[in-house]
């Protein structure tokens, strides 16, 4: 087991390298285009080459990657071009930012997708599967700025119940964090329902529940004892790898709902071309990617035995 | 076995089942009667889609949601199973009627350890503590010959070998003592050897528990080890049904007496006496004719009678048995004379050595990368699929490679066809070297004149093509013809050969019955005339009605061009029946080789005899002497020090056997046995399978 | 390679595989939620098609401001919808927008599939080392958020219709190829892959005819519900200011154009955000009916 751990955390660091230097290749596409972004587009050639000279991007590719890499490694991120401050004075805050947004995510949608999956998947082709699996691909079928502008429309503007924006300019407010909240369980609840549905009404026509039923077992406990086991092995692994998704997530919610988070972080770096903002911020999510990916693989290899005692 | 006043455990009356689909309502079961008493066994046959799950899950009264029982009555201790509320069965199921699975890996969950399985069903039943039902189960897990009990309890399913998986199902069985069982094809997915074990450990049990067994089965064999009497299942209805011994000796349905023609006997013999094949194929449920089911097929058939209203069940005794069959003209039928009429087959001329192999030998590699492997330098290992193989095959000669499942024969196999290359030892054929060369390698005449049929019936041919273009894809690559014409031509041909219609050209596999893709297979095999053709199991898959016809098209087709066939089974009977020379394999090993009527008559290797007792004879006439291999065999990576049978070998004599590898004590007439017993010691052996007569029974007397 | 090309093109029966596409495409009938979303697809494909006839009037034509839907316009025809503040109707924007997303869409998709397909029947019929190689290029990009991808490859090369297409294969095709190739590893052990391995075809024919074709099923299911994907990725990188350029309408680009007056006038990013919700809801529901109907037969 430890010996797996470590060989994935070797396997991320090498995608972290070869990650951040194809971030690196990436913006060397557009030469000097920073500092047009940076100077602004009436900005004279002369101003642009003396700016791109000063903040060392005439040194070559090479010499720029290695001393950031070798930066990145002591813990030192560099310096923003955007915010002109150290990356991680800007970094660190917005993540925690997003964790706050994941956090109640995860907290409102994997006990309503569970469940909800789980009833659907008991009685394949009942009515409350219909309805369930219905009303989960019509929630998965409306994007995310979609739902953002369409909630907005009702709860805002409409009934005038919650603030348009979440930019917490006066400290954290829990009804800023409500809108962008529900936004993303709306559109990932689907989803997560959708594939704990199909697991369970798998594991509900296997050879062992019939076993099971014909034992004269009592339904519930078919259901709680040999069903949900088996049924949920494969949404655990999905749960997990939806906080990678959730990163894209933010993205649009935080650039709609104008919160401060990870995700806005990216876009505006991006934006800008603030390479080191970028390269943080493509590090976080490998870093994200492949811890949880091994995390999944873990609780996996737990979950099942079959695979545990290979 | 008669139940004088003790009304029977179960009453089936005109039963009725049926499947509501979007095409309707399909009958899957119809006028099906039948009573079991207490302790009593019977023997549910026929061929898949007859219907005899169907019945058992009908008793269960699980037939999921679009299945419902439509007429008649089942009757359990005198109680309708049909009036029966959800509580109610629930105390009847795993309780008083238990069952025994087909698959026992899917029948046992998972996720959870064989002890929490097995202690719910008394703490459900008998509404006991956890420490009294372990005590229960641990003592049950005794009586169905699993020691080391505790072990076992502790155990996921996947960490116990199939045979311990089907003990344990058993166990749980009988965990609140059953008055009836029912068995779906309960030893199907098991080894022969392992099944011989289970088959016997029933039988004791059902004797010491008091319970009636209901044993569905397609095996006639089988039943004909294990049951007092029988019902014939045809097309969703009864046919025949009464004693093992009437039914079976003296049949009067046609399908029943049908299948006993279809059935390779040690009686039956390629050339004097072959297999007499039913014509046409099981109709589906929604196409079933008009009054006999089974008229299409019969060679019986008197229209306007037969294809008239729904014929009844009647007495076929003047005895006043229960001898019962579905015919009109069981009584004009003269049932002694038309099996032996059969003309006899000229003997195939056996030409030169085709196919030498000398000490060919094939080792995987297996890659272990845990940790653990790494320090102890253990990182590689090697499964010995195929150890020191020899054997020669003629012209025109059929060569059985037999053996359990890991025995290496598939293997072997593909190294014949060059999809793997040996790893040592010598394979020639016709001269050339070809142990190590791949198929891309050789020469497209070398390619087309070795040729393979393969297994699964399903998987034979590719689901997207028609079986034109696929036979014709063959025919181009080896050059046999280049003109689309030409080629059109000679897959016709080719069909007409295998008795296919000639619009088959058109059709998808889709459209095909398991026997007509397998005579596809057939086609596509000999379509580069080939000089050896390679049969992995070729008819195992199909119902034992289709599988005689595909054996005689298949030998047919081989007299015809004096082909070579190498015929890979596990079937000692098919083997016995169309093999010329047969060579036992265990473990990736030669055990035993030599002429047919030599291997299967002593002296013999004591697997190759533990095998002939194990396989189950259709023939209640047939006496065995009885030999229960112990253990499971072993897995072919960790195969054991000196003979790889020592571990379950009845006449093993001692630490010479763990540590040597046996000697090939030669027999004469090429009939080799790898075993440290002396050749004086195993011709003292006696025959495995005799007659009631007396007279023993060898390959072909 | 040419005999290879020989062998599939010449199919014995061209007239009978346009009769079996139409034939399964009837059995949709028998799936409800199939039918439905055949219908809006089919709905979108008519409006695309027909954009010139349908749209009430020119999509860049500047004409009455911030106009409340329901607006008559004095040339007669009727701003259905409203109009955006440049003054352009919303409803004709819509109709042109189809357009392109119905043209970008499965461009970029096909492109995905080319290319995932390749790698995918490559990793799973050769495996070993470059089944290692591809798999652990393919979790690289996988392991990165995707819309994190688009947004750097695009911010970077800059918007446009084929920069769209190219992020869009990159970042599918990863996924598209573990799918190809789970069902290579499943199928590459059927009989008739040996079976053609024992007359010795080559490699190519193997995976493009004995086995391809057989994973047509499940692909085709994923190709619908990844169709919806990549008409949720437009529509997200022309909500961030990353899609087609102005002024050609795009509905991503309409509602984060209009998003500053969406508090005043809600009817300028509701309607935009329906029509792409009801194309991908089309595009889902498909999926699920042809799964149901794959999974019947």
């Amino acid at each position: 087991m430890l010996f797996f751990v470590i060989r994935r955390f070797g396997n991320m660091a090498l995608i972290m390298v070869l990650v951040s230097l194809a971030v690196f290749l990436l913006l060397e596409l557009t030469p000097g285009s920073v500092a047009t972004k940076v100077l602004g587009p009436y900005s004279s050639e002369e101003q642009r080459r003396l700016w791109l000279e000063a903040h060392g991007y005439m040194e070559p590719l090479w010499t720029r990657y290695g001393s950031w890499l070798v930066n990145f490694v002591q813990g030192e991120f560099g310096q923003s071009i955007r915010f002109k401050v150290p990356v991680s004075d800007v970094l660190w805050p917005r993540l925690w930012n997003t964790t706050i947004l994941g956090f109640w995510t995860f907290a409102i949608m994997i006990p309503v997708s569970l469940t909800l999956g789980v009833l659907a998947g008991m009685r394949e082709g009942g009515l409350l599967d219909r309805a369930i699996s219905q009303i989960s691909v019509i929630t998965t079928s409306i994007p995310e700025f979609a739902s953002a502008v369409l909630f907005s429309s009702i709860f805002v503007f409409g009934l005038k119940w919650l603030p348009g924006t979440s930019t917490m300019s006066d400290g954290f407010d829990p009804l800023q964090l409500l809108l962008p909240v529900m936004v993303l369980v709306v559109y990932d609840f689907g989803y997560v329902t959708r594939m704990t549905r199909a697991s369970m009404a798998e594991v509900m026509t296997t050879p062992y529940i019939r076993t099971a039923v014909l034992k004269g077992l009592p339904y519930r406990r078919v259901i709680l004892r040999h069903a949900l086991r088996n049924a949920l092995i494969a949404p655990f692994t999905i749960i997990m790898l939806q906080i990678n998704w959730l990163l894209s997530g933010v993205i649009v919610v935080e650039f709609a709902f104008a919160y401060k988070g990870f995700g806005a972080l990216l876009l505006e770096a991006a934006l800008n071309q603030d390479i080191y903002v970028i390269e943080a911020c493509a590090m976080v999510a490998v870093f994200v990617a492949a811890a949880t990916q091994t995390l999944a693989d873990i609780g996996y290899t737990y979950l099942n035995p079959r695979i545990r005692f290979k | 076995m008669s139940q004088n006043a003790i009304p029977p455990v179960l009453e089936i009356d005109n039963l009725g089942i049926s499947y509501f689909t979007r095409a309707g309502e399909i009958p899957a079961v119809k006028d099906f009667s039948l009573s079991l008493g207490a302790g009593e066994s019977v023997g549910l046959v026929g061929e898949s889609g007859c219907g005899k799950s169907t019945v058992a899950m009908g008793i269960m009264r699980y037939l999921g949601s679009n299945g419902a029982i439509v007429g008649g009555a089942i009757r359990f201790k005198g109680r309708d199973m049909n009036e029966l509320n959800e509580a109610e069965l629930r105390q009847i199921r795993g309780s008083e009627i238990a069952m025994i699975y087909q698959e026992p890996m899917a029948a046992l969950n998972p996720s959870l350890t064989i002890a929490t399985q097995l202690i719910e069903v008394s703490m459900t039943h008998e509404g006991i503590g956890e420490a009294e039902a372990h005590a229960r189960a641990i003592q049950v897990l005794a009586d169905v010959n699993l020691p080391d009990a505790e072990r076992i309890m502790a155990a996921y399913p996947h960490q116990l070998s199939g045979g311990q998986q089907q003990r344990v199902v058993v166990c749980m069985a009988l965990l609140s003592n059953p008055s009836l069982l029912l068995l779906d094809e309960p030893t199907t997915a098991l080894d022969v050897t392992v099944e011989a074990g289970l088959v016997r450990l029933i039988a004791g049990l059902s004797e010491k528990y008091g319970t009636a067994l209901l044993y569905i089965s397609h095996n006639l064999g089988l039943i004909t080890d294990t049951c007092d009497r029988v019902c014939v299942m045809y097309s969703g209805e009864s046919v025949e049904e009464g004693t093992v011994n009437e039914v079976f000796n003296a049949p009067r349905h046609p399908y029943t007496h049908g299948l006993f023609g279809c059935i390779p006997l040690p009686t039956a013999d390629k050339n004097a006496r072959p297999l007499m094949p039913i014509q046409g194929q099981l109709p589906l449920p929604h196409e079933r004719p008009p009054g006999c089911n089974f008229g299409p097929r019969c060679d019986h058939f008197g229209a306007g009678r037969c294809d008239g209203d729904e014929i009844a069940m009647q007495a076929v005794s003047n005895s006043g048995s229960a001898h019962r069959a579905r015919c009109l003209r069981w009584h004009e039928i003269n049932w002694d004379l038309d099996i032996a009429v059969e003309t006899e087959r000229e003997e195939i001329p056996v030409g030169d050595v085709v196919l030498a192999v000398d000490g060919m030998q094939k080792y995987y590699a297996v890659h272990d990368r845990s940790i653990g492997a790494w320090i102890s330098g253990k990182g590689v290992r090697y499964v010995k699929a195929n150890e020191a193989l020899d054997f020669r095959a003629r012209k025109g000669e059929t060569v059985a490679i037999v053996g359990e499942s890991g025995c290496g024969k598939s293997t072997f196999a593909k190294v014949l066809v060059g999809l793997e290359a040996s790893t040592g030892g010598k394979v020639r054929f016709d001269g050339d070297e070809i142990g190590q060369t791949s198929v891309h390698d050789r020469t497209s005449e070398q390619i087309g004149s070795l040729q393979m049929i393969f297994q699964n019936p399903d998987e034979t041919l590719n689901p997207s093509l028609t079986i034109g273009s696929q036979i014709g894809r063959v025919i181009r690559k080896f050059g046999v013809e280049v003109e689309p014409d030409k080629i059109r031509e000679r897959v016709l041909r080719l069909l007409d050969t295998v008795k296919l219609p000639r619009d088959f050209i058109h059709r998808r596999p889709r459209q095909l019955s398991g026997g007509q893709k397998q005579r596809v297979g057939i086609a596509r095999a000999f379509a580069g005339n080939p000089s050896l053709v390679v049969a992995d199991e070729p008819v195992s898959a199909l119902d034992v009605s289709v599988q005689a016809a595909v054996t005689e098209l298949l030998m047919d087709i081989q007299r015809e061009h004096g082909t070579t066939l190498l015929f890979i089974s596990h079937d000692l009977s098919a083997v016995r029946y169309l093999a010329d020379r047969v060579v036992v394999m265990y473990l990736g090993r030669v055990m035993e080789r030599g002429s047919t009527d030599k291997v299967f008559s002593p002296p013999y290797h004591p697997y190759t005899e533990a095998l002939l007792s194990a396989v189950p004879i259709a023939d209640p006439n047939i006496e065995k002497r009885e030999i229960i291999l112990e253990g499971n065999p072993p897995s072919v990576i960790d195969q054991p020090p000196g003979c790889p049978f020592q571990t379950r070998c009845p006449r093993k004599l001692g630490p010479l056997c763990e540590t040597e590898a046996p000697p090939s004590r030669d027999a004469g007439d090429g009939h080799v046995i790898a075993c440290h017993m002396e050749l004086t010691g195993l011709r003292q052996v006696e025959h495995v399978i005799r007659f009631s007569n007396g007279n023993g029974v060898a390959g072909k007397e | 390679m040419i005999e290879l090309v020989k062998s599939i093109l010449p199919a014995p029966s061209k007239v009978s595989a346009l009769v079996r596409a139409l034939r399964s495409f009837a059995l949709l009938r028998e799936s409800g939620v199939g039918m439905v979303g055949a219908g809006l697809v089919l709905f979108w494909v008519i409006v695309a098609l027909f954009a010139p006839v349908i749209a009430p009037f020119e999509p860049n034509a500047q004409l009455l401001p911030m106009a409340k839907p329901g607006t008559a316009f004095p040339g007669g025809a009727t701003f259905w919808l409203g109009a955006d503040q440049l003054g352009r109707d919303i409803l004709s924007r819509i109709i042109w927008g189809s357009r392109t997303v119905l043209f970008f869409a499965p461009l970029a998709t096909l492109c995905a599939y080319t290319v995932g397909i390749i790698m995918g029947l490559a990793a799973g019929y050769y495996r070993g080392k470059l089944d290692e190689f591809l798999s652990f290029v393919a979790n690289a990009i996988l392991s990165f958020p995707v819309l994190v991808l688009y947004v750097l490859v695009i911010s970077t090369i800059g918007p446009s219709g084929i920069n769209i297409v190219i992020a869009i294969t990159f970042a599918s095709a990863p996924g598209i190829m573990r799918i190809v190739r789970g069902l290579v590893l499943d199928l590459r052990n059927r009989d008739y892959v040996a079976a053609a391995q024992t007359r010795g075809e080559s490699s190519w024919y193997i995976m493009l005819v004995e086995i391809l074709p057989n994973a047509r099923g499940p692909l085709i299911v994923d190709a619908c519900l990844r169709l919806g994907y990549v008409v949720i990725t437009i529509g997200v990188l022309g909500f961030l200011g990353l899609g087609l350029p102005p002024p050609d309408p795009d509905w991503g680009g309409m509602v984060n154009f209009a998003r500053p007056l969406a508090i005043v006038f809600p009817h300028m990013t509701v309607f935009p955000c329906i029509a792409i919700s009801s194309l991908i809801l089309g595009f889902n529901l498909l999926a699920d009916g042809l799964r149901e109907i794959s999974l019947r037969d």
